[in-house]
């Protein structure tokens, strides 16, 4: 991303150079309303920023609508407030697979993969609207990753989880990005769970990016104050 | 209330009896408005999702149109086309009026409103949330569109179950246009206006509990449906 600007009622965001590296895990963290979510919404292509350019795999991305449809299946977005269709478990983790056109099959095959390695088996007829929370999530992510993108990008997956789902679903994360190779950049409030799973992370702080570097640097010695101040819990916003 | 205990001992008389006018009556009203919630509902739900996923600031001129059709009073729908298919209006030439076809258009002017309204509303409350997640899934617009109709389905059975119930009571437009022909253009609401003109009470009264059984089993079909849609 280069140069990327995006204002609403007032300039929420400013990035003038930012690169994700392929097959990484970031944590982006900062307080409420810092542009975190903005930021995903400009990647995965939903919210078009007011000037500067996004490229993929080094070529810029164009918002015209075939060429934007291609790189947006090159990635998905989980959002912060879980969706699931009403259907069942199995049609949602299908969906973005059916919307590929892949025959019957191989769709087959490939949710039955995920629904196992997700421990959702049991559960694959069941309507999805009658999870639990946690269980919700887990198909959200599933379903995100079900046409294996190259780019995962997670917007506070474990906001109100318990314990149990947020461990299931970090696991869930490490696994897809060691197995699958998806590169994952995700939001989270919690600084903890940046700092167990995320190999980088990004600061953001009214809309600019403080800090950006390898999480134990981040964590041990944050170069900003800002960044400082908000790890240690002394940032008041 | 003598009236009305006859009338339900007309209404079972009637029904027993089958009466072969009775079915007749019966046989149109239903296809008079069973054709037009169907024309209405393909006008309609497109018209609605189209609508529902635009921003409100570009429609709304069209929305403030279609909320106030919604509220067409059915003598007015029936006055303008009438005039549009009488011999001397624009339409004239195709000699409809007094015909269960220009019952049919004029149902429709009643039906389409409603359940494009509604489901306008339906599909704007969830409209962008969902076309956002089927997009981030790599749906394109058409699907995306599609999964937002898929998803508003209960709210569009709710708009389809509510313009049924506002055509299948309707009597003004029907009168007005169809005129109330006898083994023509009589449903059972005129008749019953008919009827009671006539002060034949406990016939009117029989001829309006069969049309309130006859709403009945057709929304307790289309709620049925909705329910459906809801554990589906």
């Amino acid at each position: 991303m280069i140069g990327i600007r995006k204002k609403y009622e007032h300039e929420v965001l400013r990035v003038d150079s930012l690169a994700i590296k392929k097959g990484e895990i970031y944590g982006i963290i900062g307080p409420s309303g810092a542009g975190k979510s903005t930021l995903l919404r400009i990647i995965n292509l939903l919210t078009p920023p007011d000037s500067g350019s996004i490229l993929f795999h080094g070529k810029p991305v164009s918002y015209n609508g075939a060429a934007r449809l291609a790189i947006q299946r090159k990635m998905s977005l989980v959002f912060q407030k879980t969706l699931l269709f009403r259907d069942s478990v199995r049609n949602n983790v299908a969906y973005g697979l059916r919307a590929r056109g892949l025959a019957l099959p191989e769709i087959e095959k490939r949710v039955n993969a995920l629904l196992e390695q997700v421990g959702m088996t049991d559960l694959a007829a069941r309507r999805a609207d009658t999870l639990s929370g946690g269980e919700a999530q887990r198909v959200a992510i599933a379903r995100a990753v079900a046409f294996e993108p190259e780019l995962l990008l997670l917007d506070e997956p474990t906001a109100n989880l318990d314990p149990g789902n947020i461990e299931m679903i970090e696991d869930m994360v490490i696994k897809m990005n060691n197995l699958r190779s998806i590169t994952v950049v995700m939001v989270t409030h919690n600084i903890f769970q940046a700092h167990r799973i995320a190999k980088e992370v990004i600061f953001i702080h009214q809309g600019d990016i403080i800090e950006m570097g390898e999480t134990e640097k981040i964590f041990s010695a944050p170069a900003e104050e800002k960044t400082r101040a908000y790890i240690e819990g002394r940032m008041v916003y | 209330m003598s009236s009305l205990f006859e009338g339900v001992i007309e209404a079972f008389r009637l029904i027993v009896s089958l009466d072969p006018d009775l079915l007749h009556i019966v046989f149109l009203s239903l296809s008079i408005s069973g054709a037009a919630i169907i024309i209405g509902t393909l006008l309609g739900v497109p018209l609605g999702a189209y609508l529902g996923l635009k921003s409100e600031k570009k429609t709304r001129l069209i929305n403030k149109l279609i909320f106030t059709l919604m509220g067409t009073p059915p003598v007015v729908a029936g006055l303008i086309i009438y005039l549009l298919f009488s011999r001397m209006g624009p339409l004239g030439v195709l000699g409809l009026l007094y015909t269960p076809w220009v019952m049919i258009i004029a149902q429709v002017s009643l039906a389409a409103p409603i359940i494009a309204g509604l489901t306008m509303v339906g599909v704007r409350s969830i409209g962008n949330e969902v076309v956002e997640n089927a997009r981030s899934l790599g749906a394109g617009p058409a699907l995306a569109t599609w999964t937002v109709i898929r998803e508003s389905r209960i709210a569009i059975l709710g708009a389809v179950i509510t313009g049924f119930g506002r055509i299948i009571a309707e009597v003004g437009a029907v009168m007005i246009v169809g005129g109330n022909i006898a083994g023509k253009t009589r449903v059972m609401t005129t008749a019953i206006v008919l009827e009671t003109r006539k002060g034949n009470f406990e016939l009117a009264i029989g001829l309006g509990l069969i049309l309130l059984m006859l709403s009945f089993i057709v929304n307790s079909f289309l709620y049925n449906i909705q329910r459906g849609g809801k554990n589906n």
